[in-house]
């Protein structure tokens, strides 16, 4: 292993041609002293009499300059191996840890709210395990769900978030206005019944969308399904008997411990429990709940994937034409991957609604399902631990913006780093394309084994068209 | 004689302004190889893809027997039931294997139906039930002796996009077996592939006429597989069918040599009344 390791980097590496190296460097600093001029060297400020005046700036200039011309250096001799060097190197880890992985994150996952509670105190550790533990798996459950869908059977997704908007409104209504009409005892168990209905009616209403639209293929899939995002939301806003509208829905149940509610009365969870009351143990409580939840969308994907409903789904996103020849029904099993995948979002939905307590049709705009597809494609189509990865890297990654105070010395009190994270966003796609365009993680794992497991490289999975 | 497994009675397929299959009718018998050859742009694939279902017949009726009695009308069925119920499995002329799955998924992928019911749709599947689990070591069983058999069991958790060309031709036709097929039918099956390999195709194709219960009707524009292995030879040009008999009727038929070769400018007079023209 190691003298293979040192034969190639030896072989990749060629030497530096130091003349060159300067060259390409100076060059680049010019192109930075073109942009620059214009961009950085002049300012206009308001002066004494409150007349606009220029600033010059040469330094910033110089500062820009000098830098690109040593980064440009410096990358000389940091990146020289790349040359000739296979560009998208699938991640790998020994193969004495491959087993080890899952159980480990796994656990590390289940012991992060007790780690967190332990590290930062009740008060502390709700940011912590909301923000960050919450917010992240709603992302991956919501990526995983999306996954069977376009990564699996290789149908374009658009408005996934449409099925996520379902299954909140669902629980939303069901437990404000019909358990309270009907059966209001029933109230402190309205989350686990509406649990099961929030996924059913997020999964009624892909058949009813997937019917018509799953004849289109492609980029024609992609855009009504947009469209069917844009309707759902559009329909919540205008429709305000039922939906209440802009003003969304508000007071809606969060949920019980299995019937004990998490309040601070002699029956809540605390009293119960003999606990002292604080808000953290529904926190801690919601994080196992999603986890569950999660847990149980990628339990059933890979079981899916191993029977011959996932082999369909898959052959399907690598060759339509054969999978018909070979007595497979293209539009129901488009239907049900369509529908399943619903299912999960409408779950997602439902927990959503639970945790916020408030819902309003601003939570599901495109945008939403933007950034779920981005977490599917960035993972690696098809790949449940790359959705994971790029759950904590996109999600994570904008809530790790809001905690970046200390920039606000460097750029003056103005500076809030959130609203640069569309920039970010945009920018992690485009190096994303540049050096892993099949995703995170691109190989493929094969459902049945005969001898060996093989992964299989992504330049031969298909992606799917439509 | 047996029934004919295949009849085709005026079978005409119109695209816009072109006719492409022009009142054609032919039988494919039942234990035989029928090839179906002619010149490029005969309408021979187009023949095809009305017997697979991949297009409805502007005319014509497709009628499949089964050894029980039982008869289908291709033309009215929906693509996917021709191989469900009906039982015909057709390969490709420019191979469409699923590139991304092992060799083994691929022939898993085309016990799909037999499979998915026993996974009682997927839910006891999910469930985990033994009786599907012993369904589906069947079904692995079975396709590993396809591998054996076209000697690629080897190869069985390789991406089935690696495998060379005519590994790939033979991939492809395990896979249409694997859905146990009354006919079968290959579109080229030999174009691409050496002359060894060539022979190791001949030798397939009669070991599928013999041991399985399965009629063969192929495309070929290979003369040496087509007069080797076919039975019974039906010549297409311009849509219409021009000779009808066993290969060596074909070969020595005036019609079909005109068509292949051409025929000298002042013999053309003579060879088009002939062919009725």
């Amino acid at each position: 292993m190691a003298t293979v390791s040192e034969t190639s980097s030896a072989a990749a590496r060629p030497p530096v041609d130091v003349a060159r190296a300067f060259k390409d460097a100076a060059f680049a600093a010019l192109v930075m002293l073109g942009l620059s001029i214009p961009i950085l060297s002049f300012r206009s400020e308001q002066n004494m009499n409150n007349q606009l005046v220029l600033a010059e700036r040469w330094d910033a200039v110089a500062i820009a300059c000098a830098l690109v011309f040593v980064a440009r250096l410096a990358g000389a001799w940091l990146w020289r191996e790349r040359v000739g060097a296979a560009r998208s190197k699938p991640l790998t880890m020994p193969a004495f840890m491959k087993p080890l992985a899952g159980p480990a994150g796994l656990a590390l996952v289940v012991v992060y709210p007790m780690l967190m509670l332990a590290i930062n105190g009740p008060q502390g550790s709700i940011k912590w395990i909301d923000n960050f533990g919450i917010q992240i798996l709603i992302y991956v459950m919501l990526g995983w769900g999306l996954n069977i869908v376009v990564g699996l059977a290789g149908l374009l997704d658009l408005g996934y978030v449409a099925f996520y908007a379902v299954g909140a409104y669902s629980y939303a209504i069901i437990a404000t206005k019909v358990i309270p009409a009907t059966y209001p005892d029933l109230g402190v168990w309205a989350f686990w019944i509406c649990l099961p209905i929030s996924g059913l009616l997020a999964a009624l209403w892909g058949i009813i969308l997937g019917f018509p639209v799953l004849r289109l293929r492609g980029d024609y899939l992609a855009i009504v399904t947009l469209a069917f995002g844009e309707i759902i939301r559009l329909v919540l806003i205008n429709w305000v008997e039922f939906s209440n509208g802009y003003a969304g829905i508000s007071t809606i149940p969060r949920p019980s411990f299995f019937g004990i509610p998490f309040n601070a009365s002699d029956k809540g969870f605390a009293a119960v429990f003999g606990l002292e009351f604080s808000p953290i143990y529904r926190t801690i409580f919601l994080f196992y709940v999603i986890l569950i939840l999660a847990l149980m969308t990628a339990w059933v994907t890979l079981r899916l994937r191993r029977l011959p409903v996932g082999r369909a789904w898959e052959a399907l996103r690598e060759d339509e034409i054969a999978c018909r020849s070979l007595g497979i029904n293209t539009t129901t099993t488009k239907l049900t991957a369509f529908s399943i995948g619903a299912m999960f979002g409408g779950f997602a939905g439902c927990f959503f609604a639970a945790r916020q307590g408030f819902i309003s049709p601003e939570s599901f705009v495109f945008l939403e399902s933007a950034q779920i597809l981005a977490i599917v494609v960035l993972g690696g189509m098809g790949s449940l631990f790359g959705v994971v990865v790029s759950s904590i890297l996109l999600v994570g990654g904008i809530e790790i913006l809001r905690e970046l105070d200390f920039l606000k010395s460097i750029f003056g009190p103005g500076f809030d780093p959130t609203q640069y994270r569309m920039l970010l966003f945009g920018l992690a796609m485009v190096l994303m394309m540049l050096w892993k365009p099949r995703g995170l993680i691109s190989s493929r794992e094969p459902s049945v084994i005969h001898k060996e497991s093989r992964s299989i490289s992504g330049s031969l999975v298909k992606e799917g068209h439509g | 004689m047996t029934a004919p497994i295949l009849k085709v009675e005026h079978l005409s397929m119109r695209f816009g302004g072109l006719l492409a299959v022009n009142d054609l009718s032919f039988e494919a018998r039942r234990g035989e190889i029928t090839a179906l050859i002619g010149p490029n742009g005969a309408g021979k694939t187009t023949v095809f893809n009305c017997i697979t279902g991949f297009y409805k017949p502007t005319e014509g009726m497709l009628t499949l027997s089964h050894d029980d009695g039982k008869s289908f009308l291709l033309e009215r069925l929906p693509d996917y039931m021709i191989n469900r119920k009906a039982r015909v499995a057709r390969t490709f002329q420019n191979i469409r294997l699923f590139q991304g799955m092992t060799v083994l998924e691929n022939l898993l992928v085309a016990q799909h139906t037999p499979l998915m019911i026993a996974s009682g749709w997927t839910v006891l599947g999910v469930l985990g039930v033994k009786s599907y689990k012993l369904r589906e070591q069947a079904a692995v069983d079975k396709a590993i002796a396809w591998l054996e058999r076209i000697g690629l069991v080897d190869r069985a958790d390789d991406p089935a996009g690696d495998l060379p060309y005519g590994d790939q031709r033979r991939l492809e036709i395990a896979r249409a077996m694997c859905t146990d097929p009354v006919l079968l039918c290959l579109d080229e099956p030999a174009a691409g592939l050496n002359p060894r390999e060539s022979l190791e195709l001949n030798a397939l194709l009669r070991a599928i006429r013999d041991d399985y219960e399965t009629s063969v009707l192929l495309i070929e524009h290979d003369m040496s597989v087509v007069m080797q292995i076919s039975d019974h030879v039906v010549v297409l040009d311009y849509g219409i069918k021009i000779s009808d008999g066993t290969p060596d009727d074909i070969r020595n038929d005036p019609k079909v040599i005109a068509a292949y070769l051409g025929v000298e400018d002042e013999e053309v007079a003579e060879v088009e009344a002939e062919v009725g023209a």
